[in-house]
C-alpha cells in the first residue's frame, strides 16, 4: 500500500526517508518538487501526485511535507489520514513535529514508523498501544541523563512490555493516577463568511469536545448534555459506544488516557448562528493617491460574555505600499513584503468600540485594486460555547473513586471572513 | 549515492566476523549455518565500502574519520562487549538508513547482533536487517534461526516482531521457513500474533506468487477469525493474494457485517470497500425499476429526520416493490454508523458503498457526513470534494431533474472562502455549478459575482466558466425566466437603463486573456438565450473585444459577432442560423463540460477516481447481476469458531497451573483459551470484556456491554433473520443485570465464584451449547495444550528442533511462577479480554520474575478478642502467598478459635467497608467451628496500595463482628527475582522523586549482614538480588496491586554501624513508609 515516506523540510532537502519494502531511489521526490514548482505556494500543491509508475501522497505538515509513495490502486483518504496520524503521533511524542525534533528522536521515528506499518498496512496507530510499544522521550529523564551525564543510553526505552497490550485499543492497561480528574473542553468555532453589508452569508459552528482524563484503572464514563438535539452532525472516537449515543444521546466511553478529543459535531449553515462580532469597514482605494480605510470593531450577541483576543488580518492587494494608520486600541502592524495587515485589538470594551482609521499608499501608477481586500477576522469567547451547548452530568462507572470533573467552554473564530 | 568498490580484504574482514557469529549462534543455526557458510561464500555480495563520506553533521556524535574505513569505528562498537556501545553504534546506523545513506557495509558487523539480550539493540537490529536483507541475501540468512527461536518466545510481542521482521527479509530462499510460520502463527493464541501472520501473507505473495494455492488456505482461516483485531489485516491479505476469491467471503459475510463497528479504522475502509464489491456481485440493484416509486416519495428529501427512520423502519421497507435480500441491508444498517467515525477514510468508504450499493433515497445519508469533512485537513478536503462534485455530477446526469441533489440543503458549505488553495476553489465551483437548480440560482449567482473581483486569475476564469455552465445547463431545462435571474445577478446594476455598468464588461479591460475570452463566449451564450435582455450587454462586450491588444481576443470577438449579429444584408448567412446550435446546442453544457463526468467508470474513493486515470490494480466495479446469487450460500449453521490448535504455552505455565475450581478462569485474569472464545463477544462491543473483567468493575462493564447486546438484539429481531452466532443469546441475562444494576454493584465483591462464573459465560457465550460448556472445555483445552507443548519440537521447521526444545527445557527451569495467568504468553491481546485488574506490564527486563517469599510471619495478629464475640478468636495472619484470586491481591490467612463451649455456626464474610480501589475476595465460608477447634480461612485483599485498613463485617453464628484488617507496608509487596543489572537498570530509572533514602544505624555495632537481610525479609516481602559487592544488599519487589516497582538497596559502611538505606519505588507513600520501617528495624538489631 505505502511503499516508501520521504519527510521534505521547506528547502527541499529530503532529511528522513523510510521503506516498507524495497527500496524507492529518492529521486522519486524530484516529481513532487515539479509540481511544488507549478504550484503558487506550497498549499496548492495536489495532495495526489501522477509519475509514471508511482503514485505520490503528500501532505504539507508545520511545514513539512510528508511524502508517501503508492504504486498501486489505494484509498487515497486512507494514506492521508495515515500521514497526518503519523504527524500527530509525532506531536504526541515528542510534543511538535519540526525538522529539527525529527532529527533529534529519528531512532523513536523510525521505530515509530516500523510500528505504524507492517509491510505498507497500518498495524498499530493507536497512540496508546505505540506508546507501551515504544516509550516516549521523558523530560524528567532527559534531564536526568543530561545531569547525569548518561548520555542518550536510556532515552530510547531498552525494553519491550511483557505482553500485556491492553484489552481496549486505546488505553494503556494499569493506568495508575494519585489525582483522578477529568477535564472537557468544549470549542466551539464559528467559520463565516460576512458579506460587504454585514449580512451573514453563510456561518457554521465546528464543535470539539476535548477531553484530558487522567483516571486509574478502567473508567467508563457516561457523558450527558443539557440539549443534546444540537448534535445532529457528529463524528466520535472509536472509544465513544455508537448504539447507546443513538438510542439514549447518552455518551458512554472508557476513555482514552490522557488527551484526546472525544467528539466533534458541525453545525451547518442551515441553522442560525449568533455572530459575536460585527464589523463597520469602509475602505475605498481612488484612482489615484491611494486609499482611505476606517474599520470599527464591536460586540454583538454575546451573551454577555466579553469578546477577547480580537486580531484582524487584512491581507492587502499587491500594489499597496505601505499603510499609515492610526488605531485607539491595541496594535497594528504591516508587513510590506507579505502584505499583510495586521491589527491586535485584544479584549473588547462595549463603551468605547476599537478602531483603525488612515490612509493607505499605493504604488504611484498602479491601477487601483479590482476589490477591496477580504479582513480575517480571530476573537475568542470564553466561559461559553456559541451553540448554548452544555454538558449536564459526568458519571463514572467501574471504578470507585471520586474523580475531579471539570468543563471549560470557548467560542473562537474558526474561517471567518468579512468581504468589503 | 555509493559506488560498489569491493576491496577483497574487507570481505576477508567480514567473513571472519560471520565465522564468529556462528559460533554464537551455533546451537541454533544447525539447519542453516551449513549451507549458508557452504553456498553462500561464492555469491557473497562483496560489502559497500567507502563513499560514505558526507557524514551528517546532525549525527549525535562526531565520526571520527579513521583512514581504514569510514565505519571502523562503529563496527568496533558493535564488537565491543557492551550494549551501551553497541547500541549507541546501532543508533548512528540507523541515523544513516534514516537520512538515505548507504551502511549496506556494515551488514556482516551488524546481523551477529541480532541474537543481542538486549532488546533495544536487537530492535534496531531489526530495522536495519528489513532494510538491508534483500542486498545482502546470503548474510541475512544467518539471522534466521534467531527469528525462528523467537517465534517461540512465550511474549507475544516477541513472537510477533519475529514473524514481523522475518517474513520482510525479501530473499526467496526462505520462503518454505516464512510458510511455516505463516501457518503457525495464524493458529497462535495471540491475536496480534495472528494479525501480524495476515499481515506476512501478502509479503510472501510478493516473493514468491507460487504459492498461491497454499495462501488462500491461510487466508481462509484467517477469515474465519472473529477477532476484530486479526479481520481487519485478514480482509486485507485476501483484498492483495486473491480478490477474485469472493467465494471464500460467502460464509464471513455476516460475520464481518456485525464486527465492522469495532473493526480497527483502516480495517473497517478495507473491509468495506471488498464488501462493496461482494455487494455488486451477490445482490440485484436495489434501483432498479424503483425510480417512479421513489418519486412518488418526494416529502422523503424534505425531511431528513424522517429520512432516516425510514431507513430503519420496516413499513417503509414493505412499501418497496421489491424487497432488500437480508443480507444487502444487514450491510447498510451495519456501515451506517462509521458515518460518524472521525476518520474521513472511513467516512468516504461508507459513502462510496451507499453510493454504489444502497438505493438512490438512502444515499442522501452520506451527504451530511461527507459536508462535515471539509472542515478537515486541506487535502482530505480537496480529495473528499473531488467525490463530492463526482456524486453531484453523476446524480445530475441519471437522476430526474425535479430530484433535488443530496447536497443542496449544504450548498452553502461550498461557498469559496479567498483563503482556499487554488485547487479547493475550482472543486467548489464544481460542486456549486453542479447543485445549481432553478431555486438556488440566485444565491449561487450572486455568490459567483463576489468571486469575479477576486485577485486569483485562474479562479476567476474558472468562475465565469461555471457561471456559463450553471447557466446553460440550467436552461437546457428550465424556461427563460432564469436568464432574467441570471442576468440580473451577473449584471450589477439593478436598473436596465445602466447596463453599461454592468459589472461584466466593466471588469472586462482588466482581465487576464483567459478571462475575457470567457466573458466573450458568457455574453454570446446569454445572448442567444434571451436577445432581448441581454442585447445590449453582448454588443458592449463585443465592442470592448474588438479593441483589445490581445489578438486572440479580437478574432474571437469579430468571430462570434458575425455570427451572432450577422451584418445589415448577410441575415440569411447559413452559419448565423444555426448560431444557437453552434454556442449551444451542441451539447447540453456547451462548451465547458464537468470534468468529473468520465469519472463515473471509476468507483469513488479510489486512487484511480481521485486522478481519473486506471492505477495499477485497479479493479473495476462489477455491475449488479440481473439474477441475485444464491443467498443461502451465506447461511452459517455452525458459527465457525476459531479453535487455535498450536497454543504457545510455556510448559512452566501449565504445570504450575493453580489447582481450582473452574470459575477460577471465568473470574480472574482470563487464561488463554477462554480469551480467544470470548475474543468474540469483547469485539462485538468496545467494553464487553465483562466476562473476564475484574471483580472491582465487573458489573459495570457488563451492563454497558450489554446495553450494545441489548441494541444488536433489538436490530436482530427487526431483521428476523437467523444469525450466524449465538452470541446475542446473552442479551436476555444482560437485560436482567441491567434492571438489577444496582444490587450486582454493591454485590460485586461478594458474589462467589460460582454464580460470577455463570453471569460471565452467559455474558459471552457462543451458542447455548457452547456457553454451558465453556468451563468444561477449558480444561479439555489446557490439557490438549500441555500435550502439545511437550510435543512441540516435532512440529518445528527441520533444523531449529533441537534449540526449542532447549528453549523449553530453559523455561522449565525457571522458578514456578507465583501468578500463572500474569504471564501467560497467550493471554492480553489487544482485543482479548482481559481484566481491568490485570496487572500491567511486569517491570522491564526479561529475566525479571515473580518469586516465592523467602520468609514467611508465623506471627498473628488478634482480630477479634473472644470476650467480644462470645467465644470466638479471630486472628490474621499475612501469608505471603499469591493469592489465587487475583494477583493484586494480598493473601490473609484468618485463623478462627472456638474458645467457647458450643458450636459456631456458619462463619462467613459479611458487608464490606472498603475505600475506593481497594477490593476483598472473601474465604470459603465456614459451617461449623466445634468447640476448642481451629480452622483457617484465607482472605484476599487488594488493598490497592495503600495502608488504609480493609473493614468488613464477619458474621458467626448469626452475630455481626466489625473486623478491620491494615497491612504493614511490607506485606503489600510482592518479591521478585532480578538480576543486578536489571535492579541498576531499574533503579536509575527511579531516581529524583521516586527515590528515598536515609541513613541508620544498628543498636550493636558491626552488624552481621545476614541478620540485616533477615530482618528485611522480615519487614519486606522482598527478594535480595545477588551483587558482586558484599557491601551492598539489594532487594527487588513490586506492590501487590499497581504491580510498582520496589528497589531497596542498603549500604553496609565499611567502618561504623551507619548503613545508609534507599527505596526507589514510583509510589511516594509506599517508599516512605517502608524506608521507615527498615530504619527502625535495622535499629533494633
Amino acid at each position: 500500500m505505502i511503499h516508501s515516506l520521504f519527510i521534505i523540510n521547506s528547502s527541499g532537502d529530503v532529511f528522513m526517508e523510510k521503506h516498507w519494502k524495497s527500496v524507492i531511489p529518492r529521486s522519486i521526490c524530484d516529481y513532487f518538487f515539479d509540481a511544488q514548482r507549478k504550484a503558487n505556494n506550497n498549499e496548492d500543491i495536489p495532495p495526489v501526485i501522477t509519475t509514471p509508475h508511482h503514485y505520490l501522497l503528500s501532505i504539507l505538515r508545520s511545514n513539512l511535507f510528508f511524502v508517501a509513495v503508492c504504486m498501486t490502486e489505494v484509498p487515497p483518504l486512507f494514506v492521508i489520514e495515515f500521514l497526518h496520524r503519523v504527524v500527530d503521533t509525532f506531536e504526541d511524542y515528542f510534543g511538535e513535529c519540526t525538522e529539527s525534533i525529527i532529527k533529534e528522536h529519528y531512532v523513536v521515528v523510525y521505530e515509530l514508523l516500523d510500528e505504524m506499518l507492517d509491510n505498507g498496512f497500518p498495524l498499530a496507530t493507536e497512540s496508546n498501544i505505540l506508546k507501551e510499544l515504544i516509550k516516549p522521550p521523558n523530560i524528567l529523564r532527559t534531564i536526568a541523563n543530561t545531569v547525569t551525564g548518561k548520555s542518550k543510553e536510556y532515552s530510547v526505552s531498552a525494553t519491550l512490555p511483557t505482553g500485556q497490550l491492553s484489552n481496549v485499543p486505546w488505553r494503556r492497561s494499569g493506568v495508575k493516577y494519585t489525582n483522578n480528574e477529568a477535564y472537557f473542553d468544549v470549542t466551539e468555532e464559528v467559520d463565516a463568511i460576512i458579506d460587504k453589508a454585514g449580512g451573514t452569508v453563510t456561518a457554521e459552528i465546528q464543535g470539539y469536545i476535548d477531553c484530558c482524563v487522567k483516571l486509574s484503572g478502567m473508567p467508563d464514563l457516561t457523558l450527558t448534555f443539557m440539549n443534546s438535539r444540537l448534535f445532529d452532525d457528529i463524528s466520535f472516537h472509536p472509544c465513544v459506544r455508537l448504539k447507546r449515543w443513538e438510542s439514549e444521546r447518552v455518551l458512554s466511553f472508557i476513555p482514552p488516557d490522557g488527551n484526546s478529543r472525544l467528539l466533534s459535531y458541525h453545525i451547518g449553515p442551515q441553522s442560525v448562528v449568533a455572530i459575536p462580532v460585527y464589523i463597520r469597514h469602509n475602505i475605498s482605494f481612488r484612482d489615484v493617491g491611494g486609499g482611505r480605510l476606517d474599520i470599527t470593531v464591536g460586540p454583538k450577541q454575546t451573551m454577555g460574555r466579553v469578546v477577547e483576543g480580537v486580531v484582524l488580518e487584512i491581507p492587502m492587494p499587491k500594489c499597496v505600499l505601505n499603510c499609515n494608520l492610526t488605531v485607539t486600541q491595541g496594535k497594528y502592524t504591516f508587513d510590506p513584503v507579505s502584505k499583510l495587515l495586521n491589527w491586535n485589538i485584544g479584549r473588547i470594551d462595549p463603551t468605547k468600540l476599537p478602531n483603525m482609521r488612515g490612509n493607505i499608499s499605493v504604488q504611484s501608477g498602479s491601477p487601483p485594486p479590482e476589490s477591496n481586500p477580504i479582513i480575517n477576522v480571530q476573537f475568542v469567547v470564553t466561559q461559553r460555547a456559541l451553540s448554548g451547548l452544555k454538558v449536564n452530568r459526568l458519571d463514572i462507572y467501574g471504578e470507585k473513586y471520586n474523580p475531579f470533573k471539570g468543563v471549560k467552554y470557548v467560542t473562537k473564530a474558526g474561517r471567518f471572513q468579512v468581504r468589503t | 549515492m555509493c559506488a560498489a568498490t569491493s576491496r577483497p580484504v574487507i570481505v576477508e574482514g567480514a567473513w571472519r566476523l560471520i565465522k564468529r557469529q556462528e559460533q554464537d549462534v551455533s546451537a541454533a543455526t544447525s539447519f542453516f549455518a551449513s549451507s549458508s557458510s557452504s553456498s553462500s561464500a561464492a555469491a557473497a555480495p562483496y560489502p559497500d565500502v567507502g563513499c560514505m563520506v558526507d557524514e551528517d553533521a546532525a549525527m549525535p556524535l562526531p565520526v571520527s574519520d579513521l583512514a581504514a574505513g569510514r565505519h571502523e569505528d562503529l563496527k568496533q562498537m558493535l564488537d565491543s562487549n557492551k550494549d551501551g556501545l553497541k547500541l549507541e553504534a546501532m543508533k548512528r546506523i540507523i541515523g544513516m538508513v534514516a537520512k538515505g545513506r548507504d551502511a549496506s557495509e556494515l551488514f556482516p558487523a551488524v546481523v551477529k547482533n541480532v541474537v543481542s539480550a538486549n532488546l533495544e539493540v536487537k530492535k534496531l537490529v531489526y530495522v536495519y536487517l528489513v532494510r538491508y536483507a534483500e542486498e545482502q541475501q546470503d548474510l541475512a540468512l544467518l539471522s534466521i534461526s534467531t527469528f525462528q527461536r523467537a517465534l517461540k518466545d512465550p511474549n507475544q510481542l516477541i513472537r510477533a516482531c519475529a514473524l514481523r521482521v522475518l517474513s520482510s527479509i525479501r530473499v526467496p530462499v526462505i520462503v518454505p521457513i516464512m510458510m511455516l510460520s505463516i501457518k503457525d502463527a495464524v493458529s497462535d493464541m495471540s491475536p496480534y500474533v495472528r494479525k501480524t501472520a495476515a499481515h506476512a501473507i501478502p509479503k510472501l505473495y510478493n516473493l514468491d506468487p507460487e504459492q498461491k494455492e497454499e495462501l488462500i488456505q491461510v487466508i481462509e482461516k484467517l477469515l474465519s477469525d472473529e477477532t476484530t483485531l486479526v479481520v481487519g489485516s485478514a480482509v486485507m491479505a485476501f483484498e492483495e493474494v486473491c480478490p477474485e476469491r469472493i467465494d471464500l467471503i460467502h460464509k464471513n459475510y455476516r460475520k464481518l457485517c456485525n464486527l465492522l463497528v469495532d473493526v480497527e479504522e483502516l480495517g473497517q475502509v478495507i473491509i468495506i470497500n471488498m464488501l462493496t464489491r461482494y455487494a455488486r456481485t451477490q445482490f440485484v440493484d436495489p434501483n432498479a425499476g424503483q425510480i417512479e416509486v421513489e418519486d412518488k416519495e418526494q416529502p422523503f428529501y424534505e425531511d431528513e429526520e424522517e429520512e432516516e427512520d425510514a431507513e430503519a423502519d420496516p413499513e417503509k421497507l414493505q412499501q418497496r416493490p421489491k424487497m432488500m435480500d437480508h443480507d444487502h441491508r444487514l450491510l447498510l444498517r451495519n456501515a451506517k454508523p462509521l458515518l460518524q467515525s472521525r476518520n474521513a477514510a472511513v467516512v468516504l468508504s461508507v459513502a462510496q458503498l451507499y453510493q454504489h450499493v444502497a438505493p438512490r433515497p438512502e444515499v442522501s445519508l452520506v451527504a451530511r457526513a461527507l459536508v462535515r469533512l471539509l472542515r478537515s485537513h486541506r487535502e482530505v478536503q480537496a480529495v473528499v470534494l473531488t467525490n463530492i462534485a463526482s456524486m453531484s455530477t453523476r446524480r445530475k446526469a441519471k437522476a430526474n431533474r425535479e430530484e433535488k441533489d443530496i447536497f443542496e440543503p449544504y450548498l452553502k458549505s461550498f461557498f469559496v472562502r479567498s483563503s482556499d488553495p487554488t485547487h479547493i476553489k475550482s472543486l467548489k465551483l464544481e460542486v456549486l455549478t453542479n447543485l445549481a437548480t432553478d431555486t438556488n440560482i440566485a444565491v449561487i449567482l450572486r455568490e459567483f459575482q463576489t468571486y469575479i473581483g477576486s485577485s486569483d486569475k485562474e479562479f476567476v476564469a474558472a468562475t465565469i466558466q461555471a457561471i456559463g455552465r450553471s447557466c446553460s445547463s440550467l436552461l437546457f431545462i428550465i424556461s427563460t425566466r432564469w436568464v432574467t435571474v441570471m442576468g440580473q445577478a451577473v449584471i450589477n446594476g439593478k436598473n436596465k437603463k445602466i447596463e453599461k455598468e454592468s459589472l461584466l464588461p466593466l471588469v472586462f479591460p482588466s482581465q487576464d486573456d483567459i478571462v475575457k475570452l470567457q466573458i466573450l463566449t458568457l455574453a454570446t451564450k446569454l445572448y442567444l438565450t434571451n436577445p432581448k435582455q441581454t442585447r445590449l450587454l453582448c454588443q458592449y462586450v463585443y465592442n470592448l473585444a474588438k479593441y483589445d491588444t490581445n489578438y486572440d481576443i479580437r478574432d474571437r470577438a469579430r468571430l462570434t459577432r458575425a455570427l451572432v449579429f450577422p451584418p445589415q444584408g448577410h441575415e440569411d448567412n447559413k452559419l448565423a442560423k444555426h448560431a444557437k446550435k453552434i454556442f449551444l446546442a451542441t451539447k447540453p453544457p456547451p462548451v465547458q463540460q464537468s470534468s468529473f463526468k468520465d469519472r463515473d467508470q471509476f468507483q469513488l474513493s479510489t486512487l484511480s477516481h481521485l486522478i481519473n486515470a486506471r492505477a495499477t490494480g485497479y479493479q473495476d466495479l462489477p455491475d449488479f447481476p440481473a439474477e441475485a446469487a444464491d443467498p443461502s450460500v451465506r447461511c452459517v449453521e455452525v458459527p465457525a469458531i476459531f479453535a487455535p490448535e498450536n497454543h504457545h504455552r510455556p510448559a512452566y505455565q501449565s504445570r504450575s497451573k493453580p489447582k481450582k475450581p473452574e470459575s477460577f478462569y471465568s473470574d480472574e485474569s482470563s487464561p488463554g483459551d477462554e480469551s480467544d472464545e470470548e475474543s468474540e463477544s469483547d469485539s462485538e462491543s468496545d467494553s464487553s470484556d465483562s466476562s473476564s473483567s475484574g471483580s472491582s468493575d465487573e458489573d459495570d462493564e457488563d451492563e454497558s456491554g450489554s446495553d450494545d447486546e441489548e441494541d444488536d438484539e433489538e436490530d436482530e429481531e427487526e431483521e428476523e433473520q437467523q444469525q450466524p452466532k449465538g452470541k446475542k443469546k446473552g442479551g436476555s441475562t444482560s437485560v436482567k443485570k441491567h434492571s438489577g444494576k444496582c444490587e450486582a454493584t454493591q454485590a460485586s465483591g461478594t458474589e462467589d465464584s460460582d454464580t460470577s462464573s455463570t453471569s460471565s459465560s452467559d455474558s459471552s457465550s457462543e451458542d447455548d451449547s457452547e456457553s454451558s460448556s465453556n468451563s468444561s472445555e477449558e480444561e479439555i483445552t489446557k490439557k490438549k495444550s500441555k500435550a502439545e507443548t511437550a510435543k512441540g519440537g516435532d512440529r518445528q521447521v527441520g533444523g531449529s528442533k533441537r534449540s526449542n526444545l532447549d528453549l523449553l527445557l530453559d523455561l522449565e527451569d525457571s522458578p514456578p511462577a507465583m501468578d500463572t495467568p500474569l504471564l501467560t504468553p497467550s493471554l492480553g491481546g489487544l482485543l482479548t479480554p482481559s481484566p481491568s485488574s490485570q496487572p500491567p506490564a511486569l517491570p522491564p527486563g526479561a529475566s525479571i520474575q515473580p518469586a516465592s517469599a523467602k520468609f514467611i510471619p508465623v506471627t498473628k495478629q488478634e482480630l477479634l478478642n473472644r470476650i467480644n464475640s462470645g467465644g470466638l478468636t479471630v486472628a490474621c495472619r499475612f501469608t505471603r502467598s499469591p493469592h489465587l484470586y487475583s494477583p493484586r491481591m494480598t493473601s490473609v490467612e484468618l485463623s478462627f478459635t472456638n474458645s467457647g463451649a458450643e458450636e459456631i455456626k456458619d462463619i462467613s464474610v459479611g458487608a464490606k467497608k472498603l475505600a475506593p480501589g481497594m477490593a476483598l475476595h472473601e474465604f470459603a465460608g465456614i459451617t461449623v467451628l466445634a468447640p476448642g477447634a481451629t480452622l483457617c480461612g484465607t482472605l484476599g485483599i487488594d488493598f490497592n496500595d495503600t495502608t488504609q485498613p480493609a473493614a468488613f463485617d464477619l458474621v458467626a453464628g448469626g452475630r455481626t463482628f466489625n473486623l478491620s484488617i491494615t497491612a504493614p507496608v511490607g506485606e503489600l509487596l510482592m518479591p521478585l527475582a532480578m538480576t543486578e543489572a536489571d535492579f541498576n537498570l531499574n533503579q536509575s530509572k527511579l531516581k529524583g522523586m521516586n527515590e528515598l533514602s536515609g541513613l541508620v544505624s544498628a543498636s550493636t555495632s558491626q552488624p552481621a549482614t545476614s541478620v540485616i537481610v533477615d530482618k528485611i525479609y522480615e519487614i519486606a516481602n522482598l527478594l535480595q538480588v545477588q551483587t558482586s559487592s558484599s557491601t551492598s544488599l539489594k532487594f527487588g519487589g513490586q506492590t501487590a496491586s499497581g504491580k510498582a516497582l520496589v528497589l531497596v538497596s542498603v549500604l553496609l559502611s565499611e567502618s561504623g554501624q551507619e548503613s545508609s538505606v534507599t527505596v526507589n519505588c514510583e509510589k511516594l507513600v509506599i517508599s516512605s513508609m517502608l524506608l521507615k520501617e527498615i530504619q527502625s528495624a535495622v535499629k533494633k538489631i
